[in-house]
């Protein structure tokens, strides 16, 4: 199976490892894993902020890029919430306000071929045991848009409790936002600032030394406010916690 | 405090406040997450809540499409029961109404039922200026008006306010508006309901006029439904001689049958109830019993505006739950009074821009107001998605766009202070546009991140006051694809020039 890796604009500039993390998975599961250089960016923080028509041609080159491929994966349950929830809906309105259905008709056959990776690898894949090993207290925070645009339900909880060696503890009040929210960080900082000062508060209260999600752009806000505060824990993506073996384990 | 919502300042700044206010932060929580954990019980007890939730989407909508249709209907049933029907098109005309009305019967004081249409167009204010004293009799309205205070929750109007600050209330307040309360006076709840009680009695065996809203109005029958809690409701609508009921147009279901699913979902919703306390239902007048007047005045107030928008008119569906702002991480730590409206927390932020406009900095301001989170809509008994609407009002406002205004189609410019961010959304989108100037970008930032600042100016110190950033890597993805083949042949790791100086 070849699929496309469409690692999304935040993780390629300042999270690296959780690319090359689902590189090592997905070849370790036997998955031929290719990217695509001319991708750059989904468009979420233009289409949430007000800005569909900019948003527009990055849907369009989306379409183009990734059109070839079976599969494709995002470690992000944001952005694949964006591909997956918010293309098909930018396609009708350009239709309905005369632009004709040319982004409709580009995106229809890749929308249902992308997948977030956690869910590529319980529903695609069928596997929950990826013979991954990572001894260390996890608590997990199912990011909304993984949660309520993808609906992924416990995946990601399945994948971490077959995880050799991983202690995981139940996040209190986990369905709660963390407060990132793209531009909503940097437009209301105030509110923000608070609903992540209490997302870490409760993660903390678990006395796990990492908090694990789908998503590095609410580890990042969470990541930074737990520097700030002092905490001690280290936010991690999932697809690092996965990919981590006894023989190669993550650092 | 003053009693209106004139002149607020933007919601950051406003919310900046209440975040900081470790009290009503801690009101607000434990209230809030009270009613979200009870709620989630009374509809998990439902096996067919989402094809309830489904039903009610759907007769809404349905009403709404056919609104001009069943409001004459609706007019002409009032009108056979022996009511009066008023349109009004804004609020300064629902105002003269209503006080022309109550000059009519020579009265100068009204006592009023809970009703938010009557606080959208500032009725009492107006009924003051015109020399006539209304008195909420909701307990929680009378606590807001009692304060000089502003309502700050659909439901409970003073949820931010705890037992002790109440019981300060009625004791230095209630003398001033009739009975005063006894010096005695604890916080205990039995205490400051009986205080309520016997302060409102009074009101209620002296007032000749009620003015009322109504969570619904059947159109096959003319009758008007309150949905309450606290029996006050029903004293206003069976007692004075005069009822008249200010209810905004959108509150109108086609049938009787109708009701059977908002009676289902809306108790449930909003006070985790399967049945609220009284569901009272007047239908025009009758010999010997309840008032001798009726007058149903029908508010438009920007309403049909907000149907002509295709996107935004779903808002119009809501039946005032307040499911959405108990599950609302920003409502939480930001309060209801940073929302400037009568309707705040996800619900306000998407009706008050469409009803009033987007012309003032905190109408502007609300549909950024979210972090976008979809709570709201997943608890929405009417399926509104609001986080759908936000986004779409968020365009309008830093882009312009058609919209509705007064009946007549109008192209609205963006409003102030968004060009700085339209420029950089323009220029991301220009280098997304560009993979080959996106790769320069991340090579400058990692060839320079030794350099990087730990706070930025401008509007990103919104971010490093109050987090870390996150360390730019030496090396971007897409370089470390190409140098090792996708990984199949790790060579040297890249020379970090500032490291190896």
């Amino acid at each position: 199976m070849r699929v496309a890796l469409f690692l999304t604009c935040v993780n390629d500039t300042l999270y690296p490892d959780t690319g090359r993390a689902v590189v090592r998975l997905l070849t370790r599961l036997g998955v031929d894993v290719d990217f695509p250089v001319g991708q750059t960016c989904c468009g979420q923080a233009h289409y949430n902020t007000g800005y569909r028509h900019e948003a527009e041609p990055l849907a369009r080159r989306f379409a183009e890029v990734f059109g070839g491929y079976e599969a494709v994966v995002t470690p992000s349950g944001s952005c694949g919430a964006m591909v997956r929830e918010l293309y098909p809906r930018m396609g009708e309105r350009a239709r309905a306000e005369g632009r004709g259905g040319a982004l409709a008709a580009a995106l229809a056959p890749v929308v249902p071929r992308t997948y977030e990776l956690t869910e590529f690898l319980v529903d695609v894949l069928g596997v929950t045991d990826v013979g991954a090993s990572y001894p260390h207290t996890v608590t997990y925070h199912p990011t909304c848009h993984g949660l309520r645009g993808l609906g992924l339900g416990d995946r990601p909880l399945r994948l971490l409790r077959a995880v050799k060696g991983l202690d995981l503890r139940e996040l209190p009040g986990a369905e709660e936002c963390c407060g990132f929210g793209g531009t909503f960080a940097l437009k209301n900082p105030d509110v923000s600032a608070a609903m992540g000062a209490d997302k870490v508060r409760s993660a903390e209260s678990t006395g796990a030394e990492v908090l694990c999600a789908a998503d590095n752009s609410c580890l990042m806000h969470l990541g930074g406010t737990m520097a700030r505060l002092r905490t001690g824990m280290r936010p991690v993506h999932i697809a690092e916690i996965l990919a981590s073996t006894e023989e190669d384990p993550l650092s | 405090m003053n009693g209106t919502f004139l002149g607020m300042p933007a919601f950051p700044e406003a919310a900046r406040e209440a975040v900081r206010d470790e009290r009503l932060r801690g009101n607000l929580r434990h209230a809030t997450h009270t009613i979200r954990a009870k709620r989630a019980a009374a509809v998990a007890e439902v096996s067919d809540w989402a094809e309830l939730r489904e039903a009610g989407r759907r007769i809404k909508d349905h009403t709404l499409r056919h609104l001009d249709r069943h409001l004459l209907r609706l007019e002409e049933s009032v009108t056979a029961a022996g009511g009066t029907v008023h349109w009004a098109a804004d609020a300064a005309e629902a105002n003269r109404i209503v006080t022309a009305l109550v000059r009519a019967t020579g009265e100068s004081e009204v006592v009023k039922v809970k009703s938010m249409a009557t606080q959208e167009i500032g009725l009492n204010e107006a009924l003051e200026a015109a020399g006539i004293r209304a008195y909420e009799t909701d307990l929680a309205e009378l606590i807001v008006q009692l304060g000089d205070d502003r309502p700050s929750h659909i439901l409970v109007p003073a949820i931010h306010r705890n037992r002790a600050e109440i019981r300060d209330v009625f004791r230095s307040e209630m003398a001033a508006w009739g009975r005063p309360a006894p010096e005695d006076l604890t916080d205990s709840p039995a205490a400051l309901a009986e205080a309520a009680r016997l302060h409102l009695r009074e009101k209620f065996l002296r007032a000749k006029v009620g003015i009322s809203g109504a969570n619904f109005m059947v159109a096959e029958t003319g009758t008007l439904v309150v949905v309450e809690s606290e029996g006050n409701g029903r004293m206003c609508l069976t007692l004075p001689e005069t009822l008249i009921s200010v209810v905004g147009i959108e509150k109108t279901v086609p049938t009787w049958r109708d009701l059977e699913v908002f009676l289902q979902t809306l108790p449930r919703s909003s006070t985790a109830e399967r049945m609220n306390p009284y569901t009272s239902l007047w239908t025009g007048t009758a010999d010997g019993d309840g008032p001798r007047a009726f007058h149903l005045v029908l508010l438009d107030n920007g309403r049909t505006d907000t149907l002509a928008d295709e996107v935004g008119r779903q808002a119009l569906r809501c039946i005032r739950c307040s499911a959405c702002l108990n599950v609302c991480p920003v409502y939480e730590r930001a309060g209801g009074h940073a929302y400037g409206s009568v309707y705040p927390g996800p619900i306000g932020a998407i009706l008050s821009p469409q009803l009033r406009g987007t012309a003032s900095g905190i109408d502007a301001s609300l549909p950024f107001a979210s972090s976008l989170c979809g709570a709201c809509y997943e608890v929405c008994p009417v399926a509104i998605d609001i986080p759908e609407v936000l986004v779409h009002l968020r365009e309008r406002v830093v882009q312009g766009g058609p919209a509705t205004r007064e009946g007549t189609k109008v192209v609205l410019r963006p409003a102030k202070g968004h060009a700085a961010e339209r420029a950089a959304m323009r220029a991301a989108r220009w280098a997304f546009g560009r993979p080959g100037v996106l790769r320069t970008g991340q090579r400058l930032a990692a060839r320079t991140r030794r350099l990087h600042p730990r706070t930025l100016p401008g509007p990103g110190r919104a971010w490093t006051a109050t987090r870390e950033l996150p360390p730019v890597p030496a090396e971007p993805f897409r370089d470390w694809w190409e140098r090792t083949d996708g990984g199949r042949n790790e060579g040297d790791a890249p020379q970090d020039p500032e490291e190896t100086k």
